[in-house]
């Protein structure tokens, strides 16, 4: 039984992709019940082993595909974190979704890919083998790449012929780093370090340097960052969960591993990358704000945020210092909770107001209430107001820079923070102080699209509320630390 | 031992029949056949599997005076792998076939032709005497040229001919490197070939006899009769032809290299037929790249993938004790050869279906097929993810042992090769896959049934599934394996 619930808990996103493929456009019932279900079925899975876990519990598979080469799924601590992340979101992305799309064209392939690559993501946590990784990697590259080619016109072909110009050279160059390793190390598992002294250091750093070129291309690092803001053209829950959460915390959480269990902490400050990876992702935080200043269009300027934002997780996992690490897991949580709910926002407000542009958020904070609280409560907390989630984040990161040697991790986060609050806080302004023009239509009354928004909103203000206990994304980043790299 | 002849007597009394009965019960005699062959096929494999290699000398005499057939994991991966793209081949056709101007015609010879081709590869796959060998593969190139001139188109029969004359020169010097090997020692069995004394003119059989091979296989630069040949033969044909022909005279080869004469492998002569398989890979790419039909980025496709195939030969041997599998390289290249094998197949069906509803093969004419017709596009998109090499498909196992052997042995060029044919794959199937996305209107075309649009998906399926439950086929190909895949050449 207990090897089996990595494969039931993949089952559930991958069921009700194979049969919503096959369904007619007008079963809605049957579609929206499948995938509702299956959404539920892996929460549900997921709190029980969530227990089972924390009590020290680990869960393991194995297929073989060659003699020793095995596509290993198992849940650990960290597994399970980025599980637990994607699963409730999938959740609530699925409840959103419906509401989105009503009765739009096309909905058996949107929500066919769009399970498939909640699949794929799950698939990403729960490999326990580098091959494994590698296969449900590249399984999201392949099946995003309808969802942001959805609307079948020219921009989004576009944007998805973008996507994959970078996805796939990426891709190939994560392949040879994988091979290059293993045909000197044999097939590498997460759960045992591999031996690494039989390669020539100068080897490992060009390897170490295509697994980040191969790995950081989907957490969008500086500069292979284009693809992003490009792929906004794809309707808003896909813009929602897989470009502000699945596809880039699994190039981050790609990072993680690497860093941690392919090469591991020592290994890396032997090495000196650890430095230059951290200042990659300094540069990363401070040009995609640069760049989120210029944009007028909401979703772009969001999607500069997420480049980022992301790039934390990846300057904690650099850092390597105690006090980094947890507040690099940490953020894989918080800027998941935080950045969800303003990309619902973005497409309540498009859907129900037809307002795309920052100019027209003007006055919409007292007409759309609900939205514009959520919208602001996540826009405070990426800027890093206490007590939401982005603050305690921010926090972490920077002592762990002071515990790392590397103070001048201070000055860019506190960049960055002037930065976010540069291209938050004039939209904030926009929605409550200025005056709307008088023609805006604009409600909220589509409970479906709000409710899963203020649920986001909320758990991104418990995140840092609540971030002593040991149920919060920090404890179990903590305990995820304590368990596995901090010996 | 009764399923090792059915896999060559079934095929061939159906071919008679087909030719020999009108009409209708020709047809239903064919399909007795196909019916009987695949069953057989699989029965082999089963009996392979379960109690060893089975031996059968023809009319009881044992060689050097008679001819031996046996099966061997490698032998049997390609006969059912040419049982499943033959069945679905022959599902597909009479949809394709049928309704054209000369459909009688088309759909009388077809059937004799596919079920001969079947029959010769069968028993190419099975042989163990070189002249035996040289029947087959004659024998399969005449029933091959028979289905690319099967329309009668004027373009058609130019690629037929210029086909003809590739094959028939490939085949003289097979036989001329025959006759040395005969003169040299007196045999032709495989078997008693192994423990021969080398003789001095075995250096100049095998070059002649690989160069032969090597033009029948399409392998740059004897491949310009490929893709007009496959661009031109009416789809089902094309998905026979891409996907098998040229994986016989490669079986042939690996035989012949690994089996036979692995005491003739120089350094220069391996990292030359190297070259030329990295010059297929990207030569055929970059082709494909430019090419405005649908059909001929699928046949340029099939002269880079054959490319890869190739490298096998100096990367066999390569690994080290840190991999856990034995004859990485050597098991990738026949995984690539299956592999592609199905989704080739698929590629050609699905694009045959296009076709039919639109009545060409332009690029442009491609919008909208997406959505009229999701299963053949998912097809080709599955299809185009094992030809690319990306995971999890039966191309990507492969790719990975080859890669792997390549950086273990220190030969890293032919990594490299493989990982820049994969991304000009992506480059040029992401073309067409772009374009059946687009949105148009096609309501006012008559499509094909789904279940006729399920076969190509099928074909494409298996492929994947080469790439998740790929440790039996591992396994299995380890039946008879011989000692050099895994020490090297």
């Amino acid at each position: 039984m207990t090897g089996l619930l990595p494969i039931l808990i993949l089952l559930t996103s991958l069921v009700p992709a194979a049969i919503t493929f096959f369904l007619a456009q007008e079963s809605y019932r049957l579609r929206n019940a499948l995938n509702l279900g299956g959404a539920l079925m892996k929460v549900g899975l997921i709190v029980v082993m969530l227990f089972a876990v924390a009590g020290g519990a680990s869960y393991e598979t194995d297929i073989a595909l060659a003699p020793g080469l095995v596509l290993l799924l198992r849940i650990d601590a960290l597994a399970l974190l980025f599980v637990s992340l994607s699963a409730s979101l999938w959740l609530l992305t699925t409840i959103y979704a419906i509401a989105y799309f009503g009765k739009k064209a096309e909905q058996s392939r949107f929500f066919g890919f769009f399970s498939l690559c909640v699949f794929a993501t799950t698939g990403i946590a729960l490999s326990g083998s580098l091959i494994s990784f590698f296969m449900f990697f590249e399984l999201l590259t392949l099946s995003t790449w309808p969802l942001v080619a959805h609307k079948q016109n020219a921009a989004s072909l576009k944007a998805a012929r973008s996507y994959l110009s970078y996805a796939l050279p990426c891709s190939t160059v994560l392949l040879v780093a994988i091979v290059w390793l293993e045909s000197s190390t044999g097939p590498i598992l997460f759960t045992d370090p591999p031996d690494l002294s039989g390669v020539d250091p100068v080897s490992l750093r060009v390897i170490f340097a295509l697994f980040i070129i191969g790995v950081g291309m989907k957490a969008a690092i500086v500069p292979l960052h284009g693809w992003l803001p490009a792929a906004m053209v794809a309707p808003a829950p896909v813009s929602a969960l897989l470009h502000a959460v699945a596809v880039v915390k699994a190039g981050a959480f790609g990072v993680i591993r690497v860093v941690y269990d392919v090469f591991g902490v020592d290994r890396v400050e032997e090495l000196g990358v650890g430095v230059p990876l951290a200042a990659l992702a300094s540069v990363t935080i401070i040009w995609g704000s640069l760049r989120a200043l210029q944009q007028t269009e909401i979703k772009k300027r969001l999607a500069y945020s997420t480049i980022s934002q992301v790039s934390y997780i990846l300057l904690g996992a650099a850092l390597a210092s105690p006090f980094a690490v947890v507040g690099g897991l940490a953020h894989l949580v918080h800027q998941g909770l935080m950045k969800i709910t303003l990309f619902f926002c973005a497409g309540i407000y498009d859907e129900r107001a037809g307002v795309r542009s920052i100019e027209g958020l003007n006055g919409l904070g007292w007409r759309m209430p609900w939205t514009s609280t959520c919208f602001s409560l996540g826009a405070l907390g990426m800027i890093g107001l206490p007590p939401i989630a982005g603050f305690v984040s921010k926090i972490y990161l920077g002592i762990g820079g002071l515990q790392a040697d590397a103070a001048w991790v201070l000055w860019v986060l506190g960049a960055s923070t002037l930065l976010n609050a540069a291209y938050f806080l004039p939209l904030l302004y926009r929605l409550w102080y200025c005056e709307a023009a008088p023609d805006v239509e604009a409600d909220e009354t589509a409970p479906a699209l709000v409710a899963p928004t203020v649920a986001a909103a909320l758990a991104a203000l418990l995140a840092g509320l609540l971030a002593a206990s040991e149920i919060s994304p920090l404890g179990w980043a903590t305990l995820i630390a304590e368990r596995d790299y901090l010996q | 031992m009764s399923a090792l002849v059915a896999v060559l007597v079934a095929p061939l009394i159906g071919a008679l029949s087909a030719v020999a009965l009108p009409g209708r019960s020709g047809r239903i005699a064919a399909w007795v056949a196909i019916v009987t062959t695949l069953a057989a096929a699989v029965a082999l494999a089963a009996s392979v599997i379960s109690q060893g290699m089975p031996r059968l000398a023809v009319g009881s005499w044992e060689p050097p005076v008679g001819i031996v057939l046996e099966a061997d994991g490698l032998s049997i991966a390609m006969i059912v792998m040419t049982a499943l793209v033959m069945t679905a081949a022959a599902l597909t056709a009479r949809h394709m076939l049928a309704g054209d101007t000369k459909g009688p015609r088309i759909a009388f010879g077809f059937w004799p032709l596919m079920l001969l081709l079947w029959a010769a590869l069968n028993a190419v796959f099975l042989s163990r005497d070189l002249f035996n060998l040289y029947v087959g593969i004659e024998l399969l190139s005449l029933a091959a040229i028979g289905l690319v001139a099967i329309e009668g188109k004027p373009e058609a029969l130019a690629a037929a001919i210029r086909y003809m004359i590739f094959a028939l020169a490939g085949s003289l010097l097979y036989l001329a490197g025959v006759v040395l090997v005969y003169g040299a020692h007196g045999a032709l069995d495989i078997g008693v070939l192994v423990g021969r004394e080398p003789a001095e003119t075995d250096g100049l059989a095998l070059a002649l006899m690989t160069v032969g091979l090597m033009s029948k296989t399409a392998l740059f630069p004897f491949h310009v009769w490929l893709p007009p040949a496959h661009g031109g033969a009416p789809a089902p044909a094309s998905a026979m032809l891409s996907a098998l022909v040229p994986k016989a005279s490669y079986v042939i080869l690996l035989r012949l290299w690994f089996d036979v004469m692995p005491d003739q492998a120089t350094d220069a002569a391996l990292t030359l037929v190297a070259t030329f398989g990295a010059a297929a890979v990207l030569w055929g790419s970059l082709a494909a790249l430019v090419q405005s039909r649908v059909k001929l980025i699928v046949a340029y496709s099939t002269v880079a993938q054959i490319g890869y195939l190739f490298l096998v030969f100096p990367l066999a041997g390569g690994g080290s004790e840190d991999q856990p599998w034995a004859a990485g390289a050597w098991n990738g290249a026949v995984f690539l050869a299956l592999s592609h094998g199905l989704a080739k197949a698929a590629m050609f069906l699905a694009v045959g279906q296009w076709m039919k509803v639109r009545g060409s093969d332009c690029l442009d004419e491609m919008e909208g097929l997406a959505t009229a017709m999701p299963m053949t596009a998912f097809a080709f998109a599955l299809s185009s993810i094992t030809i690319v090499g990306l995971p999890p498909s039966g191309g990507f196992t492969a790719k990975y042992l080859v890669m792997t052997s390549a950086f273990a042995a220190g030969q890293w060029v032919w990594a490299l090769v493989m990982a820049c044919g994969g991304l000009l794959a992506a480059a040029y199937l992401y073309r067409p896959m772009a374009m059946v996305f687009r949105r148009a209107d096609l309501s006012a075309f008559r499509l094909p049934s789904r279940a006729q649009q399920a076969v190509p998906l099928a074909l494409a399926g298996a492929a994947i599934i080469l790439g998740i439950a790929s440790s039996g086929p591992f396994e299995t190909l380890a039946i008879g394996r011989p000692q050099t895949a895994e020490a090297g050449l």
